[in-house]
């Protein structure tokens, strides 16, 4: 199971400045049981969305948002709402955002940061396409995870070392990351987002499963089983 | 005058190159540096270079000062952390080095320990905040120092990259975060160089313009197919395999390339990567 927290409020807002008409998208697997991204959370961010003054064009709850030939079916139906957003919000783990940017041609924003995997992973299996790393960043990168896709985990931006957008490390098999970033928010008109002012400086802590976590019930009852 | 005053002046600057040496045995770094020394503004030391392990470009840099040659500290994110890089930033300065070119690094796997754990925990963009953090008197943590330092923050971009664009969007974001100058990536196509200084232009930061020399016909080939950022046009390639001394005419091509670029920057860098004793002969030729 992936384990993911919502974002605060305030920085889901400072996602959509620049859009009023949003579709949802949640999903019924590890989401569901972190209380991300069910349907009554979904129902939540819908009202407290409208309060800001946004408009939510639709929404869906897809059983695993990992699974991309689902998300394709399940969005389907939804496709008018689709056109008719703005952008997206994903409320789960970092791999559902990402599985739902590959295959709608709208601008995704995550609403929740991944935490931990608590056991399996998700149904992608193509790759690893999320670190957890407890504070994402796909919201400036369109969808695409610059630690998991960058070689070097660079966030701010691709370095001097791709060659015909192939990355220095594996070129036969690996493109690079940013060049995938800038090729998805060129194709979206979002260049923009390479261009924030000044650099981030990654919160590696976060990392760390959060202390909420290690004193949760389960995480005590871990220890005791292990004795640590 | 510093390379940042001479800059600052107008002067069109040149600056030059030393890989330090893998061991301890420092004398052909002292003859290239005694080469270097006088004829051009600054010297750049590079740090651990494509990944292998060598002498480090501190201490180097150190010996270049003590020679009264003005250093360029090279730094990548590659083997320090945010401590480790805000405390080397801070024993620069105490040895009187100032200028710092900041780099992300190349990959571990390309060099001599692919085994290595690579750090990456900063990168050029957010390396560059963190000594201009350093300058305003707070490292990283918000911190304050006892003794601010200052420096002369330098950064990277390659002009022949394609596409170009993502190098101008993070060419801007390294200026927002602090840089002051830039060296380039090797450029031997001048007009595709004009058109990039064009849109360069409006972060108003000095280019040195990128020189390597050249050393075979084979050489170019391996950089067109290998090396990031370099494309070596056919003319250049075909001028190299005539020609009965490849060495001479890879000075006379570096000094042809430079007086074609020169009205469009603010300096050069030349990379001579173990052609050191040859920079004279480029500078002579280029009548600088």
């Amino acid at each position: 199971m992936i384990i993911s927290e919502l974002k605060p409020l305030p920085e889901i807002l400072s996602f959509l400045q620049k859009e009023r008409k949003i579709f949802i998208v949640g999903c019924k697997g590890c989401a569901e049981v972190c209380q991300t991204g069910d349907e009554p959370q979904v129902l939540e961010m819908e009202r407290q969305l409208e309060k800001a003054g946004k408009k939510i064009t639709g929404y869906c709850v897809v059983d695993f948002l990992c699974d991309k030939a689902l998300i394709k079916t399940m969005l389907l139906p939804h496709e008018n709402e689709i056109d008719a957003a703005d952008s997206l919000l994903v409320m789960t783990c970092g791999v559902g955002v990402q599985a739902t940017a590959a295959v709608v041609n709208k601008l995704v924003h995550p609403a929740a940061n991944t935490l931990n995997i608590g056991g399996t992973a998700g149904t992608w299996r193509g790759s690893e396409r999320c670190r957890e790393c407890g504070d994402c960043v796909l919201d400036l990168t369109g969808g695409i995870c610059p630690l998991t896709e960058c070689a070097k985990w660079l966030i701010n931006g691709p370095c001097g070392g791709a060659k015909n957008g192939r990355c220095e490390v594996e070129p036969d098999v690996r493109p690079c990351g940013w060049h995938l970033i800038y090729d998805r928010l060129k194709q979206l008109g979002q260049l923009d987002r390479m261009r924030i002012a000044g650099s981030i400086v990654k919160n590696y802590a976060r990392m760390e499963p959060p202390k909420r976590l290690r004193s949760s019930l389960m995480w005590a009852m871990e220890q005791k089983d292990t004795g640590a | 005058m510093t390379l940042k005053e001479k800059l600052q002046k107008g002067k069109f600057v040149v600056t030059a190159e030393i890989g330090p040496p893998k061991g301890v045995d420092i004398s052909e770094f002292n003859e290239n540096a005694e080469l270097l020394k006088n004829r051009v503004d600054a010297v750049n030391c590079t740090d651990q270079q494509s990944a292998v392990m060598r002498l480090g470009s501190l201490a180097s840099c150190h010996l270049l000062k003590e020679k009264g040659i003005e250093p360029v500290f090279q730094m990548t994110c590659r083997d320090r952390n945010r401590i480790a890089l805000q405390s080397d930033l801070l024993s620069a300065y105490v040895m009187g080095i100032e200028n710092v070119l900041c780099l992300t690094g190349d990959y571990v796997t390309l060099g001599d320990h692919p085994d290595a754990k690579p750090v990456f925990d900063l990168d050029s963009v957010s390396l560059l905040h963190a000594a201009r953090q350093l300058e305003q008197g707070k490292d990283l943590a918000g911190r304050e120092l006892h003794g601010v330092p200052k420096f002369f923050l330098g950064a990277t971009v390659a002009p022949s990259a394609d596409p170009v664009e993502p190098q101008l969007i993070k060419m801007e974001r390294k200026v927002k975060a602090g840089a002051q100058f830039f060296q380039t990536q090797a450029v031997y196509e001048p007009k595709a160089f004009e058109s990039f200084m064009k849109q360069a232009k409006k972060f108003g930061v000095p280019v040195l313009v990128g020189i390597v020399v050249l050393k075979s016909a084979g050489m170019a080939r391996f950089m067109n197919k290998n090396v990031a950022g370099i494309y070596v046009p056919d003319n250049l390639i075909q001028e190299m395999e005539k020609a009965d001394s490849k060495l001479d005419k890879g000075v006379e091509i570096a000094a042809r390339l430079i007086n074609e670029v020169k009205g469009m920057c603010q300096g050069a860098h030349i990379m001579s990567i173990g052609l050191e004793a040859k920079v004279p002969a480029i500078l002579d030729a280029a009548k600088l």
